[in-house]
């Protein structure tokens, strides 16, 4: 086949998914002339899965990725068809947003953003391979044989690459939501010494709203108060849509019993592997035999479309199958099913073999992303996709990486745990990963990142100036609160009717503010003329830090310890075989990651206290003699 | 690895005339000057300063010490070190160290002091080497104690009490992670339930932690019997000098007499009781009530009885107080007549261990040790500085343990949110781990898919 030159770029993103649209608009918007391809245009931030964006420690993520200047947040914001802060009952640590997204239109509106970015084109092709000259990647070749080089190259392939289908005894090679798979690029990657292994997710089936009986379900309806995602919106519209919530039964469990022979799942046709978190049915149904019922919301897809996505009830059984137990369930009586629920294998890579900073490690300047990494997750996609555009600019220009710590966020923490430890099964983040959840709050994600975002040019001027506002403004106010102070016959009607104790002598409204039963917008019965006007993401701020200063206070104590390991920095050319006093398991392990600092070696799976302490021992040894 | 201030016993396991326990790092000074009570105003840099130890809560003093404050880098480990000098015994190394840690120090590993002197450049390179010699050696000490742990008792307590907490931690996660699926919800009621009893898992292994408790205050001996069949001589034979008066007279020894003894190096508090027999002698009737009060507190009992006479009606009254406890009957004077067979003594005391001594001629004091010994150890044999070390270890984490749920109860009671309860609990879980050596954090997630059915 002739081979076309058509064209040099800075940086080219293979795939257009959550990782390769944030991984596109990052590299644009810090300067670098950028491709992304997509098989399809109209797959652009294409919503495969559940129709949602956020969720325990997904919300987390998003609220980070906005921080640094990422779209994700932004996009849901303008898109959001109903909104909800999950686990308010508990802690602010743990406080999630999670918002139902209208599928179609967040596919529109970032496609807008992507058409609308200046440096940022966009291209329907299918890259086959990817060019490597003397260990580093220079370009990529679509199926036409057309060439276009780039300094660095972004992989973001999601469930397409390699991509196969199985509902019950049926299975076929294809992308998700029916689009093309990427067959190809596979193979030429397994050429160019890229090992892929393979993973397995599954999704539920679609049907009409109009088909359901909403009578037999209840209703879910989204918070009186939404909430926006970005730290640039200070509201949101309001909610939309309700979804519904039903139940499995007997007869349900009875029928997919029947049918367990006929599920791919236990018909060993599928190799790769699903994550735990995520089970089909049948699965559930299997490994949790005693449990009487099986909870299922059912979720619209759009504002545009009648269809309905039925989240708990993914499946690779036959369509009768499915069919006849949708059927079992109140309210789906009379369903019809416009797209079957389906499991997909795809290819991936072991994470490990990738950098902190999500090069590869074996070709320079490859930088990898989203599923293709061992995630699950749009938002665990789009914080790579983020990480790893960031960080192929940075590289090309020569610039320091930016490599986020566990103590500073989440995305740290998501991007250490798929480097450092690998992953058996698709990665999912969940705030009991993170040993300082208490800091890595989603209030305050801007006051984490938005500097750094800022530093390396991704975070606009006004992002930064609405941070710095905050953080003046809030500042301000804790000095105010603690200033000023009521005397007991002030406060003590406001007290009984908040049911909290009276006072006996002056007290501060920071005092007050600690007391559980009294929020900030309480306050403002008994405040005075100087109470300042306060943005949601500012009360939050503000309430946290009074609120859990104990407690904050002796995470920080933890953090201080865990940063002695992290700044003592390992070399990548120690030659770990050669360490006198490691163990065999220990220095395989630490030849194979090749860890880069003394804290990351030590959470590697195989490296015990002992080998850390010859290591401390080898690199004061080293120092002393190259002094 | 981080710069935390440690503490150990300096000086070489077993007796000797003097112990040091050095400590070394940022804390070091504020913990002596926490602990120690002297004349002079202040403790100046290297100078050798006398006082005692006390505890600072307490009050108790535990031991009269020397003790010098050495300000880094012009020390061993470059840091700032103390040292105190105390007497050589297990009993008050021990105790001293304890203190330490209990105001701030930590227990250090083996090597540690060398290490540290090594890492702020004290050694030399060729030291160096001997450094990765004592971290090997450590890791294979270590996996020793260890494996000896594991078939105690004590490691299955502690998995015990770590699956306890592994539920409540699994409960909590899946609360805290998974807050939209259809699963039975925590409630502050039933958390505080399982916290309780978690936490008195841990208190009752503290309280009866009793190989540990013996290593540091002692083995609580009482010796018993009527008068005159050679209490005391078998007192002075273990003491190795003559205290007691030894006399022909029953009741000659009045009061209790109270002597702290090493034993094959089990630290050892001896209790010579008075004769327990009817009297009208108000001072002896004192004395008698005394020895009832040590007989009662002590670990075990030693019974003499005259082996040249038959048993008597006061022979079977001690024996009936005995009851099961843990006794070793002494067959004394058998080198006089034989009147007293095995089984006679085994129809009232069932358990005991039976010695034939002869007191005056030193005979039996050997079987003695070795019986003592053995009953602490269980059969196993081992060297006390293992036992110390992994002893106060211990105790520490079981202690933090316990400090941890008690917070965890009080964050419970008080309603405060799941996650800052979680906080505690997983460090109490973290901590039980590090008694037995077992630190996976991730099986916690994994506990939480095993058990419950999550996801879309």
């Amino acid at each position: 086949m002739e081979k076309i030159f058509m064209g040099r770029y800075d940086v080219i993103v293979v795939g257009a998914g959550h990782a390769g649209c944030e991984a596109a608009l990052a590299a644009a918007r810090m300067g670098k002339k950028t491709l992304m391809f997509s098989m399809n245009l109209e797959a652009i931030a294409m919503m495969p899965c559940n129709p949602s964006i956020g969720g325990t420690g997904k919300g987390h993520l998003v609220r980070e990725i906005d921080a640094l200047g990422g779209e994700m947040g932004i996009n849901i914001d303008k898109t959001f068809l109903q909104s909800k802060m999950l686990n308010t009952a508990k802690g602010p640590a743990v406080h999630s947003l999670r918002a139902q997204a209208d599928k179609n239109r967040y596919h529109l509106e970032m496609k807008k953003t992507i058409e609308e970015t200046p440096g940022l084109d966009m291209k329907q092709a299918e890259v086959t391979d990817i060019i490597v000259e003397e260990g580093k990647v220079t370009g990529v070749v679509t199926k036409t044989g057309t060439c276009y080089e780039a300094e660095a190259v972004i992989l973001a392939t999601g469930t397409f690459l390699g991509g196969k289908i199985f509902i019950g005894s049926s299975a076929f090679s294809s992308g998700p939501n029916g689009l093309a798979p990427s067959v190809e690029l596979a193979e030429n990657l397994k050429k160019h010494g890229i090992i892929l292994r393979r993973f397995k997710t599954g999704t539920p089936a679609r049907c009409l709203g109009t088909s359901l009986d909403y009578s037999k379900m209840q209703e879910q309806k989204g918070d009186k108060k939404t909430v926006p995602f970005s730290f640039l919106n200070d509201s949101v519209g309001d909610n939309k849509v309700s979804c519904w919530l039903t139940y499995t039964n007997e007869e349900t469990h009875n029928v997919i019993r029947a049918n367990f022979h006929r599920s791919a799942l236990f018909g060993g046709q599928i190799e790769g592997i699903g994550p735990r978190y995520c089970p089909s049915i049948e699965d559930k149904v299997n490994r949790f035999a005693d449990k009487k019922r099986h909870q299922l919301f059912v979720e619209p897809e759009g504002l545009d479309t009648d269809e309905m996505y039925i989240q708990g009830m993914s499946s690779s059984l036959p369509e009768d199958v499915q069919e006849a137990f949708y059927k079992t369930i109140p309210g789906l009586e009379n369903l019809r099913i416009t797209r079957p629920a389906y499991a997909i294998e795809y290819d991936c890579i072991d994470p490990q073999d990738l950098k902190l900073t999500l090069e590869n490690r074996k070709i320079e300047n490859l930088f990898c992303a989203g599923q293709f990494n061992g995630s699950s997750g749009y938002e665990e996609a789009a914080a790579q996709g983020l990480m790893a555009g960031i960080n192929a600019v940075l590289k090309i220009s020569g610039k320091k990486s930016l490599v986020l710590g566990r103590n500073e966020a989440y995305i740290g923490v998501l991007i250490d745990d798929l480097v450092t430890k690998g992953t058996n099964e698709p990665y999912r983040i969940m705030t009991s990963r993170a040993e300082y959840r208490l800091v890595l709050r989603q209030d305050n994600a801007d006051q984490r990142l938005t500097e750094k975002g800022y530093a390396i040019g991704l975070a606009s001027e006004e992002r930064y100036r609405r941070y710095l506002e905050k953080k003046e403004k809030v500042k301000k106010e804790l000095e105010r609160i603690k200033e000023k102070t009521f005397s007991p016959s002030e406060v003590n009607d406001f007290l009984v009717n908040h049911r909290t104790t009276q006072v006996q002598s002056r007290v501060s409204m920071e005092e007050l503010l600690r007391r559980p039963q009294i929020s900030y917008n309480d306050l403002k019965e008994i405040d005075d003329e100087t109470r300042p006007d306060l943005s949601y993401h500012e009360v939050t701020q503000l309430e946290v830090t009074v609120k859990y200063e104990g407690y904050i206070k002796k995470q920080q104590t933890q953090i201080e310890r865990f940063r002695k390991l992290e700044d003592k920095k390992l070399s990548q050319d120690i030659k770990y075989s050669e360490i006198e006093g490691l163990r065999i398991e220990a220095w395989q392990k630490l030849d194979q990651i090749k860890p880069e600092s003394l804290g990351q070696a030590s959470r590697i799976s195989g490296v015990s206290p002992a080998d850390i302490n010859v290591l401390l021992v080898y690199l004061e040894k080293k120092r002393r003699k190259e002094q | 690895m981080s710069e935390d201030t440690i503490a150990a016993v300096a000086t070489a396991p077993g007796e000797g005339g003097i112990g040091i326990i050095r400590i070394s790092g940022e804390k070091s000074l504020d913990i002596l000057k926490k602990i120690f009570i002297c004349k002079s105003s202040d403790i100046k840099d290297r100078m050798l300063t006398y006082g005692h130890v006390a505890d600072p809560e307490s009050r108790k003093i535990i031991d009269e010490v020397m003790a010098v404050y050495m300000k880094g880098p012009h020390s061993y480990t470059a840091e700032d070190v103390v040292e105190i000098q105390c007497h050589g015994s297990i009993v008050s190394l021990s105790r001293i160290l304890k203190l330490c840690i209990k105001n701030g120090a930590r227990l250090a590993e083996r090597g540690e002091f060398t290490k540290r002197a090594f890492l702020n450049g004290r050694l030399d390179l060729s030291q160096a080497e001997a450094v990765i010699d004592l971290i090997k050696a450590r890791s294979e000490k270590t996996f020793d104690v260890a494996m000896n742990q594991l078939e105690g008792i004590f490691s299955e307590k502690i998995r015990d009490i770590r699956a306890d907490l592994t539920d409540i931690l699994v409960n909590l996660t899946v609360n805290i992670d998974y807050p939209d699926e259809d699963i039975e919800q925590i409630t502050y009621e039933n958390l505080k339930e399982s916290l309780e009893k978690a936490r008195k898992k841990i208190n009752d292994l503290l309280s009866t932690a009793d190989t540990g408790r013996i290593i540091r205050e002692g083995l609580a001996v009482s010796i018993v019997g009527k008068p005159n069949v050679g209490k005391s001589s078998l007192m002075n034979a273990l003491i190795g000098e003559a205290r007691a008066i030894v006399t022909d007279i029953p009741g000659t020894t009045r009061d209790t007499i109270e002597e702290s003894i090493v034993i094959k190096n089990i630290p050892v508090v001896l209790t010579d009781t008075a004769g327990i027999h009817d009297t009208d002698d108000l001072i002896e009737k004192i004395g008698i009530e005394k020895s009832k009060q040590s007989f009662n507190k002590a670990d075990l009992i030693i019974l003499v009885l005259d082996g040249s006479r038959s048993l008597e009606q006061e022979d079977f009254l001690i024996m009936d107080h005995i009851g099961d406890r843990k006794v070793i009957v002494l067959v004394n004077k058998s080198d006089k007549d034989h009147c007293i067979s095995d089984e006679e003594i085994k129809q009232k005391l069932t358990k005991a261990e039976i010695i034939n001594t002869s007191l005056i001629k030193g005979e039996g004091i050997d079987q003695l040790s070795s019986m003592i010994e053995n009953m602490v150890y269980g059969g196993h044999v081992r060297t006390g500085e293992n036992l110390l070390v992994t002893n106060v270890r211990h105790k520490n984490l079981l202690e933090e343990s316990q400090k941890c749920l008690d917070d965890a109860i009080f964050m419970t009671e008080s309603m405060q949110p799941l996650e800052f309860i979680e906080i505690d609990v997983n460090r109490c879980y973290e901590a039980c781990g590090e008694v037995i050596g077992e630190t996976a954090v991730s099986d916690i997630i994994d506990k939480v898919f095993e058990r419950f059915c999550l996801g879309k």
